[in-house]
């Protein structure tokens, strides 16, 4: 490794301010670990009511299936969870957890926007779009 | 076995995953879909949808940590994740329509590749490096606490760095993985981002990335909630008991051990993958 340094480069008016990005990735972070908190508190909630139904059933991954409609799209989970079913209420926390980073995608536009930074406002929306092509273009939501 | 007999055994075996991968550094996903599989004779597509969904918990649980320490860019994880969640939803449509054969030859492949690169030493970060007139434009370059004090670094080959981590994206949706062995080859050795920085933001990327095929498999009817359950707990408290003591415990053995494990995997899926009995 070469031991000389490089002169310090002159300060770059584009460059962003650290202490702003610095604010904003806290509150992501803490944003992100209340998501999942919040999602394995239901999961774990989902488990009980579960498992206290199911114990002695037998388990059987073997061969796929496929989940009933009940399981793999938004509305069914709701109804499913309004039933009172306890794995209703462990898809509800999953699909909390997929909602977490969303979320954080979102609040990062409203970051960019704030620090006027029109390209990563545009790149963040690019991401945001894609994410929630997934959840609702896929049939999620129908 | 019973429900209750398969959750408990399932979430002890997620919570040991979680622990190692959160010790060594190497990601507990990788062993999770093999393990749930060769194990206990789990299809490969319930134990991908169970995986993924883990891959999230973890990224975004140990988000918080990372960020208090100021090394993770969220201008260069922001503008890759363009390229991982493209990747993603594509690894996730591929995921329906490929045979479960050779999904398992590639996830064999993605596991050997893993345990070459964990014996293999780290490159020293290349300091000093020019600023490259691309990574400038976009505001990738940063800077981040070192020993000696705020150390500055310059991102090189941006568009191979972008081309690879779709690739990486395109894996993470295809097997339900974090994608760390191609994270390594786009953002340490292509685009020569300083090893701290790369590592957390790369963590911040992996729950986003994971969430644009989610979508994709909860509604084709890949994440069974009783299987889910004890994965995505297990993984979670594993990696958050972790992080907790790793403060600087001695990981060289553990390594070793972990690299073993999933070459054993690597070679399990292959021989699986080959002889069609997966």
């Amino acid at each position: 490794m070469s031991p000389l340094r490089v002169p310090a480069r002159p300060p770059d008016p584009f460059q962003p301010q650290p202490w702003r990005d610095r604010r904003l990735e806290l509150i992501l972070g803490n944003l992100l670990r209340a998501g999942v908190l919040l999602s394995a508190a239901v999961v774990l909630a989902g488990a009980c009511v579960y498992l206290a139904r199911h114990a002695h059933e037998p388990a059987n991954y073997r061969v796929f299936r496929g989940e009933p409609t009940d399981f793999r799209t938004i509305p069914g989970v709701i109804q499913s969870v309004m039933h009172g079913r306890g794995r209703g209420l462990i898809q509800l926390g999953l699909l909390l957890l997929i909602a977490t980073p969303i979320a954080r995608v979102s609040f990062s536009v409203v970051g960019f926007v704030i620090e006027r930074d029109r390209l990563y406002v545009v790149f963040t929306l690019i991401v945001l779009a894609v994410l929630l092509f997934s959840l609702l273009g896929s049939g999620l939501g129908v | 076995m019973t429900v209750l007999g398969f959750t408990a055994v399932v979430a002890i075996v997620s919570f040991a995953a979680g622990l190692l991968g959160s010790l060594t550094g190497l990601g507990g996903g990788v062993v999770l879909v093999p393990l749930l599989t060769i194990l206990f004779h789990v299809d490969i597509r319930y134990a991908i949808g169970a995986s993924l969904v883990s891959v999230i918990a973890t990224s975004s649980g140990a988000a918080a940590a990372y960020v208090k320490e100021g090394f993770s860019n969220i201008r260069i994880g922001m503008f890759l994740e363009i390229a991982t969640t493209f990747g993603a939803l594509l690894g996730a449509f591929l995921a329906t329509r490929i045979p479960t054969s050779a999904l398992a030859i590639i996830f064999g492949g993605v596991l050997l590749y893993s345990a070459y690169l964990s014996r293999k030493p780290r490159p020293l970060d290349q300091r000093n490096l020019p600023p490259d007139p691309l990574a400038t434009k976009l505001r990738l370059n940063g800077s981040f606490p070192d020993l000696e004090g705020k150390r500055d670094y310059n991102v090189q080959h941006v568009p191979t760095g972008f081309t690879l981590m779709f690739g990486a994206g395109a894996l993470s949706g295809l097997l339900g993985i974090g994608s760390g062995a191609v994270k390594v080859l786009a953002m340490d050795q292509a685009m020569r981002i300083p090893f701290k920085v790369s590592t957390t933001t790369s963590n911040f990327m992996i729950g986003v990335t994971a969430a644009a095929s989610a979508g994709v498999y909860l509604s084709r009817g890949y994440v069974d909630p009783g299987l889910a359950m004890p994965v995505m707990l297990g993984v979670l408290g594993g990696s958050l008991v972790g992080t907790r003591i790793l403060v600087k415990a001695e990981t060289k053995s553990l390594r070793l051990v972990f690299s073993v494990v999933i070459l054993v995997l690597g070679l399990q899926m292959l021989y699986k993958g080959f002889w069609g009995k997966i």
